[in-house]
C-alpha cells in the first residue's frame, strides 16, 4: 500500500516495437505496459531474443518505439526529438553497460564527469566535486586518479556506476552489469546495487541470470516481445551476505 | 558541450596518439612550409631583379637604330645608321614626357697605363648620361660641355678599370690613360655600381665625351643609341609615343613603312625578367600546394581511421547526452587541431628554411606577410574540408549500434 504513495518515474503503456528485415517484419516488443515507481530494483529477465535489449534502449531513450505511450519522470518521450532525447538521457537516465564503456587512458574522475560536461549548466568546479562525491559512493575514493587501463573489471563497473550516478537520474538502468564479472566480483557490484536501491534510487537490471533476480524487489520477465511475469520479490536476499559465505578466492 | 572542454577532449585524444597526430601533422608541415618557402624565394629574387633594374637607371627607355628584328629580316647598313645627332636634339626640345636623353657610342678595346693594361668599353655620351644611368662621380669632376664641344681627350673611369691599370692605389684623377692609340686624362672616378643582374660588371667601363668616340675612335657621325630617362615611370609609354612620332617625322617614314628604329624601356625589362621569376613562383607554389593537398587528404584518412577506431566512444558519449551536433564538432575540432598545429609549426619551418637559404646559399628571399596568412588559412580551411566528412559520419551514428560496436 505504500508503495501505491511513491512516485511513478516510469509508466509504458502498449509498446511495440518492429524491426523491418528486408520483407519480414520481427516484432521484437509485442505491446509492454508496466508502470515503475520511485524506489524500485527491478531485474528484467528472459532468453535471448526475447526484447531485454530492444526494452532497455527504449527506456533509455536511444530508442522510439513503434507505437506506444512511454512517461519518463512525467514527460511523454514519444514526440520529442533527437536532441531533446539526448537532454533527456544527460539528465533522467544513468547507463551501466556490461562491457563498463570507460574511455581509454583516462582517470577514474574524467570518466565520470563526462556525464556533466554535457550539462552546460553545471561548472567546472561543481562537476569535480560532484564525480568525487559519486566515486565515493561507489566505494573508490582513494582511486579518484587511477586511469581505466589500471583498474580492475570490478573497479571498472564501480566507475561505471559511479558515472551513471553523478547527474542523480532518475533511474539507472543496467544492461547485464555483472555479464562480464567473476562470481565474486559479480557479488561485490550486487552489493553496491542494493545499497543505491537502500538509499532510494530506481535501478532497472537486465539480466538473463536467475540469479540476480533474488536481490531485486521486482522481477518482470520477458517472452517473444510479451510480459509473461511481473512479480514483486517477497524475500530480497542480501547480497553482502551472499558474498561473505563465498569461498575465499587465492590471493596472487 | 562548450568550446573549452571540446578543445581538451581534442587535445586529449591527440595526445593518446601522439606518433600517429606528428605523422599526420607532418604533410600539412611539409605542404605550409614548402609554400611559404617557395614564395619567398621567389619573390626574394623578383625583388631583387627589380632593385637591380631600378638601379640600372631611371625610367630609361633605350632607342637603337634599326627595326624590330623579327622574321630574321637582313638590316642594311643604311638601317643601321638611322639615328643622328638631330633626333637626338629634337628628342631633347620637342619631347614633354622626356627629361634627360643622351648619345650613345661605344667602343671595346684596350685601356692601358704604362705596363698596366685591360680590356674594356668606352662609351660616348653627354652629361645626362650619367643621370639616366645613376652614375655619380667618387673622385674628381665630369667632363663639361665645352668638353663636348671640343671632343676633348678627357674620361671618367670605372672602379674596375681603375683596380686594373691603378693596381697600387695612386690616385688616377689627372693622370694619362690611352684607350687603343688615344691618350685620355682622367677627371673623375665612379662611383661603384656592382654587377646587374644580367651579370654585367657596370664599373668595367669609361665614360668620354660622345664626340671624342665619334670622331677620335669610331669616325663616324651616327649615334649607335639614344638614350633618355621619361619623367616618371608612368610616363614611360608616353615618351615612346613622343619619341616614336619625332624619329618617324624625322626619318620621313611613310605611314606604311615599318619604324627604322626600336624602342625598349627599362620597364619593359623589368617585366620581361620578372615575368619568368613570377612563373616560377606561381610553379613552386602550385607544387608545394598539391602537397597541402595530399596532407589535408592524410587528415581525411586518418580522422576516418579515428572514427572508426572510437565508435564505441562516439556511443557511450551519445548515449549519456551528447547531442550530434558535440560529436561533430569534438572531431571538426580535433581535425583543425591537427591542421593548425601542423600549420603553425610549418610556418616557422618554412619561415627558418627561408631564412636558411638565404644565410647559407646567399639566396635573396622575401617573406610576405599575405603568404604565411594565406598558407595558414588555407591550412585551416583544410582541417574543416577534410574533417567534416569524417566529423559527420560520427554524429550520424546510431548510439545503439555504436555501443555495442567491436
Ligand atoms: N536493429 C534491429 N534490427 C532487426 N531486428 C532486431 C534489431 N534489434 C533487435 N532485433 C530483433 O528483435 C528481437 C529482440 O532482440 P533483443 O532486444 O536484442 O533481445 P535480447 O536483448 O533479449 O536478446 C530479436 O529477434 C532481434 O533479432
Ligand atoms: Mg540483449
Amino acid at each position: 500500500m505504500e508503495e501505491m504513495e511513491k512516485k511513478e518515474v516510469i509508466r509504458l503503456e502498449n509498446i511495440r516495437r518492429n524491426f523491418q528485415v528486408g520483407d519480414e517484419t520481427v516484432h521484437a516488443l509485442r505491446g509492454i505496459s508496466f508502470t515503475i515507481r520511485e524506489g524500485e530494483f527491478v531485474t528484467i529477465m528472459g532468453t535471448s531474443g526475447s526484447g531485454k535489449s530492444t526494452l532497455l534502449n527504449t527506456l533509455g531513450c536511444l530508442d522510439t518505439p513503434t507505437s506506444g505511450e512511454y512517461y519518463l519522470d512525467g514527460v511523454s518521450v514519444r514526440t520529442m526529438d533527437k536532441n531533446q532525447r539526448a537532454t533527456l538521457r544527460n539528465r533522467k537516465i544513468g547507463f551501466v553497460f556490461q562491457n563498463y564503456n570507460l574511455l581509454p587512458k583516462t582517470t577514474a574522475i574524467e570518466n565520470v564527469e563526462l556525464p556533466l560536461m554535457y550539462n552546460p549548466q553545471c561548472k567546472a568546479a561543481e562537476r569535480r566535486q560532484r564525480a568525487i562525491a559519486a566515486l565515493e559512493a561507489v566505494g573508490l575514493g582513494d582511486r579518484l586518479m587511477h586511469k581505466s587501463n589500471q583498474m580492475s573489471g570490478g573497479q571498472m563497473q564501480r566507475v561505471a556506476i559511479a558515472r551513471a550516478l553523478v547527474n542523480n537520474p532518475a533511474v539507472i538502468l543496467a544492461d547485464e552489469a555483472t555479464g562480464n564479472l567473476d562470481t565474486r566480483t559479480s557479488f561485490e557490484v550486487l552489493v553496491l546495487f542494493q545499497q543505491l536501491h537502500a538509499e532510494g534510487r530506481t535501478i532497472i537490471f537486465v539480466t538473463h541470470n536467475p540469479e540476480i533476480a533474488q536481490y531485486s524487489s521486482r522481477n518482470i520477465t520477458l517472452r517473444d516481445g510479451h510480459i509473461t511475469g511481473d512479480t514483486p520479490n517477497e524475500h530480497i536476499l542480501n547480497a553482502a551476505e551472499a558474498l561473505a559465505r563465498l569461498p575465499r578466492q587465492e590471493d596472487y | 558541450m562548450n568550446f573549452a572542454n571540446l578543445f581538451k577532449i581534442a587535445v586529449k585524444a591527440l595526445s593518446n596518439n601522439k606518433l600517429r597526430g606528428f605523422l599526420t601533422m607532418l604533410g600539412i608541415i611539409i605542404g605550409v612550409a614548402s609554400v611559404i618557402t617557395m614564395l619567398a624565394i621567389g619573390q626574394g629574387s623578383k625583388r631583387s631583379i627589380q632593385a637591380e633594374i631600378s638601379e640600372m637607371g631611371s625610367n630609361m627607355i633605350m632607342i637603337h637604330p634599326g627595326g624590330d628584328r623579327r622574321g630574321g629580316v637582313q638590316l642594311s647598313a643604311d638601317d643601321m645608321e638611322s639615328l643622328k645627332l638631330e633626333d637626338l636634339e629634337d628628342i631633347q626640345t620637342k619631347t614633354r614626357y622626356v627629361t634627360y636623353v643622351s648619345p650613345s657610342v661605344n667602343s671595346a678595346g684596350q685601356a692601358v697605363n704604362g705596363a698596366n693594361n685591360t680590356p674594356t668599353t668606352v662609351y660616348g655620351v653627354n652629361l645626362d648620361y650619367l643621370e639616366i644611368r645613376r652614375y655619380r662621380v667618387d673622385d674628381g669632376d665630369t667632363f663639361t660641355e665645352q668638353d663636348i664641344k671640343t671632343a676633348a681627350k678627357v674620361c671618367l673611369v670605372g672602379k674596375t678599370v681603375v683596380d686594373e691599370l691603378f693596381p697600387d692605389g695612386e690616385n688616377p684623377v689627372g693622370r694619362v690613360i690611352r684607350f687603343g692609340t688615344i691618350p685620355f686624362r682622367i677627371v673623375g672616378v665612379l662611383e661603384s655600381k656592382g654587377y646587374n643582374s644580367m651579370g654585367m660588371d657596370q664599373d668595367d667601363l669609361i665614360i668620354a665625351p660622345y664626340t671624342t668616340v665619334q670622331k677620335r675612335i669610331l669616325a663616324i657621325t651616327h649615334l649607335q643609341e639614344i638614350i633618355c630617362s621619361a619623367l616618371t615611370e608612368a610616363y614611360t609609354d608616353q615618351a615612346i609615343d613622343e619619341i616614336s612620332e619625332i624619329l618617324r617625322e624625322n626619318h620621313r617614314l611613310k605611314p606604311s613603312d615599318e619604324d627604322d628604329f626600336s624602342i625598349r624601356s627599362q620597364q619593359e625589362m623589368a617585366s620581361m625578367l620578372t615575368s619568368t621569376t613570377d612563373m616560377m613562383t606561381v610553379l613552386l607554389a602550385a607544387v608545394a600546394g598539391i602537397s597541402l593537398l595530399v596532407g589535408g587528404i592524410g587528415i581525411m584518412n586518418i580522422m576516418y581511421v579515428s572514427v572508426t577506431e572510437r565508435t564505441r566512444e562516439i556511443g557511450l558519449r551519445m548515449s549519456i547526452g551528447a547531442k550530434g551536433i558535440d560529436t561533430l564538432a569534438q572531431f571538426l575540432i580535433e581535425s583543425i587541431l591537427i591542421s593548425v598545429t601542423g600549420g603553425l609549426i610549418g610556418v616557422i619551418v618554412g619561415v627558418g628554411a627561408a631564412i636558411a637559404v638565404n644565410l647559407l646559399a646567399a639566396f635573396p628571399i622575401y617573406i610576405q606577410p599575405w603568404s604565411v596568412f594565406l598558407s595558414f588559412a588555407v591550412c585551416t580551411l583544410t582541417g574543416v574540408f577534410f574533417g567534416w566528412y569524417p566529423a559527420q559520419k560520427a554524429a550520424m551514428l546510431d548510439p545503439i549500434e555504436a555501443i555495442r560496436y567491436e
